[in-house]
């Protein structure tokens, strides 16, 4: 599978970098366009921006590492965050994880994120989203869902289409 | 790219501000401004002032040759400075002194400038907390295994550890485990168990090497040094970073599992590989050598050496090393072939003999070679050896000591240019006699035909060749690790070597054999030692003559040429 930047995305891309004035001061920017549009960072997107920004793979390497929002594999059609801080965690959210994760045939005990093998879900805690009043709560893509039981988790899930 | 490198030549650093700062209630006066890592003038930091009061300051990333990072944290000291009252004057205490104001927080020492009347305090029971802290954080994730370990001995973990460490570990918790035996590159094995990601290999390669190859992945306790997926950590001074780890976690491949550090042998010596003469070390045991390691030397190499030079040792230990004293294909004995040979030598008519010296001899075995070379009215000269040169330490010519061939006469200006004269004086009868030391003239334009007209071919050499075969006179001779002598470089520097090893057989140093035949030959009495003999040759040679084997020193002397 060969790595091409579409033109239009690499002009946002250097219309980002040129708001730095230090080109690698970008290197984050860039990162999240490129999981934007291609939903993961390939070891071909770390090299492309290592090129893009006059820096050395490694340097990129060792952010998208460090950073677990970008992605090192690619991720399901729905990516399920569940938030696992305090108020959430007070809530019960560890429970609605387990739930969600059994119900998709997946192990709750395992690190990080989790893709169903048909490629639909990706399942993983996130930290604080910043919605501890209405905890539990979960992400679906972009969309929040507040004071998430059981069973409207499952409601949830069975949406997704 | 760029390597600190200071030459005596360089005009006398500006005169610096002095200020005055307490360690440990000691009062000393430092410049205000030190070099730094780079050898550029910078605001002397805490630990440069208590190094400068004799004081210790622990630590695992700070390196005086590598920028500054202050991420182990082992160096926090506590630290006052004067008060100040409204009117910007110091406020005094009832006895006269300036009030002192202890910093509510510690300073990493590496990396605070002292300012003046500061007082630092590295043996407060704070301090000695901080220390132990820090320590028992870098312990939690390590291995406590240190006797299977390739770095006791030499390890700053360990060294720290008895000072302020634990006798028992306080961590009850499952321990992260990491990659082990990582190899990073083809001369470079990692455990990432035992790093304590000091960034000092990360450092090193980026900023002296050039070659940004390392980095830190992931995070937290799982932090691992590595090379990005699909590259390899190969550069040429790639086991600089195996001197520079405070901990076991780069070792070389090379030596590492081969000796316990503490059973070696330190000889100062000096790498042959190049005319950059780095200074070296050479470790051994027995009649073995196990590893060179760089000698710091900031007007040669720094703290640094190229891995080429680094292993360029194992040839010195092969079996099929010249041992015997041969004459006409049989063995015999120094005494009676030195005998022989001085006969010839003194009866051969001017302008018969050629002298081809290797320009790795010493600039001693050189000089009694120029002797020879004057009384018999004798042609020479030394073999050119020329590579890649790079940006950091590497030398085009790969002969140690060319300008040692230059200086006592051997060579000329131009290493090779006589070779083909010396052949067609072979191929037309007029050099009867050929001696060679250390080169396979066979490989220079001296082939076996006309190495054939010779009536004496006289060879001293290491390892066999093509030309020790055909020798007529076979006189074994030693590896620089085995004999004492100097070398001048690329920069006219002349540098001393050590006697590490004992050489095998028969073999003798090639100035202690050459120094009697000399004698034999031109007459006169001769020295008895090494030092003896480079102050004669001091005195008979005008670039040498300011010079002594003493003031040589470990550095070394560089001369103007």
């Amino acid at each position: 599978m060969s790595f091409t930047v579409p033109q239009d995305l690499e002009a946002r891309i250097d219309e980002l970098v040129s708001r730095y004035p230090v080109k690698r001061s970008a290197v984050l920017m860039v990162l999240h366009a490129l999981q934007e549009h291609f939903g993961w960072i390939s070891q071909e997107a770390i090299e492309w921006t290592a090129k893009k920004l006059g820096l050395q793979p490694i340097n990129v390497f060792e952010l998208v590492t460090f950073y677990p929002m970008f992605r090192q594999q690619p991720a399901g059609r729905y990516q399920i965050k569940i938030c696992r801080t305090l108020s959430c965690a007070l809530a019960g959210s560890h429970e609605l994880h387990k739930r969600i994760c059994e119900k998709l045939g997946l192990d709750p005990t395992k690190h990080g994120p989790q893709t169903t093998k048909d490629g639909k879900f990706t399942v993983e805690f996130v930290e604080c989203l910043a919605s501890c009043h209405t905890a539990p709560v979960m992400m679906v893509n972009e969309q929040l869902y507040e004071r998430v039981e059981q069973a409207k988790a499952f409601e949830v899930l069975s949406q997704c289409g | 790219m760029s390597v600190a490198r200071t030459t005596e030549s360089k005009p006398a650093p500006p005169e610096v501000e002095k200020i005055r700062v307490k360690v440990n209630g000691r009062e000393i006066e430092v410049p205000r401004l030190m070099p730094d890592w780079q050898g550029k003038l910078a605001p002397t930091t805490m630990l440069q002032a208590c190094e400068a009061a004799g004081v210790t300051v622990p630590h695992y990333c700070y390196h005086p040759k590598l920028p500054v990072a202050g991420n182990c944290r082992m160096c926090l000291v506590e630290f006052g400075t004067p008060a100040l009252g409204p009117d910007r004057k110091p406020i005094l205490n009832p006895d006269g002194t300036p009030k002192i104001v202890k910093s509510p927080r510690p300073a990493i020492a590496c990396a605070t400038p002292v300012s003046p009347g500061m007082e630092i305090y590295t043996n407060t029971p704070t301090v000695k907390a901080m220390r132990q802290g820090v320590l028992e954080f870098l312990l939690i994730n390590h291995p406590l295994d240190c006797p299977i370990c390739d770095q006791a001995g030499e390890c700053k973990l360990q060294e720290y550890s008895v000072d302020y460490g634990q006798s028992t570990s306080r961590f009850v918790e499952a321990k992260v485990h990491k990659p082990k035996a990582v190899q990073l590159g083809p001369r470079i094995v990692f455990d990432a168990e035992r790093c304590i990601l000091c960034t000092r290999c990360i450092r090193f390669t980026r900023d002296i090497v050039g070659d940004d190859a390392l980095g830190i992945i992931n995070r937290g306790s799982y932090n691992t040094i590595t090379t990005y997926p699909g590259t390899f950590f190969d550069n040429n001074y790639s086991l600089n970073t195996v001197d520079l780890c405070p901990v076991g976690a780069l070792t070389s491949k090379d030596f590492r599992f081969q000796m316990r550090v503490w059973f070696l042998k330190e000889t100062p010596s000096i790498c042959t590989s190049c005319a950059t003469g780095c200074n070296i070390t050479i470790w051994s045991r027995g009649n073995k050598i196990y590893r060179y390691t760089p000698r710091e030397n900031d007007a040669v190499n720094g703290p640094w050496m190229c891995d080429y030079g680094r292993l360029n040792f194992k040839w010195i230990g092969r079996d099929d090393r010249l041992k015997d004293v041969i004459v006409r294909g049989q063995k015999t004995t120094w005494a009676a072939a030195l005998n022989e040979l001085a006969d010839r030598l003194k009866h051969a008519p001017a302008g018969s003999v050629a002298i081809i010296a290797s320009a790795r001899q010493s600039n001693e075995e050189l000089w009694l070679l120029s002797k020879l070379k004057a009384r018999l009215g004798a042609f020479s000269d030394s073999v050119p050896r020329t590579g890649e040169a790079d940006k950091l330490l590497v030398n085009a010519d790969k002969n140690p000591n060319s300008n040692g061939a230059r200086l006592t006469g051997i060579a000329g200006s131009e290493l090779g240019a006589n070779l083909g004269g010396i052949a067609s004086g072979i191929a037309n009868g007029k050099i009867k006699t050929l001696i060679v030391f250390g080169e396979d003239v066979t490989k220079h334009g001296l082939g076996p035909d006309l190495l054939a007209r010779l009536d004496a071919l006289i060879v001293s050499d290491i390892l066999p060749n093509e030309t020790t075969r055909r020798a007529h006179y076979l006189l074994p001779g030693c590896a620089h690790a085995e004999k004492s002598g100097s070398f001048t470089n690329a920069a006219g520097r002349v540098q001393r070597f050590l006697k590490a090893i004992e050489p095998p057989g028969d073999a003798r140093p090639e100035w202690e054999f050459l120094h009697e035949l000399v004698n034999n030959v031109v007459g006169g009495n001769g020295a008895r030692s090494i030092a003896h003999l480079f102050d004669e040759m001091a005195r008979d040679i005008p670039a040498f003559r300011s010079l002594t084997w003493a003031a040589l020193g470990d550095r070394g002397v560089e001369l103007k040429i």
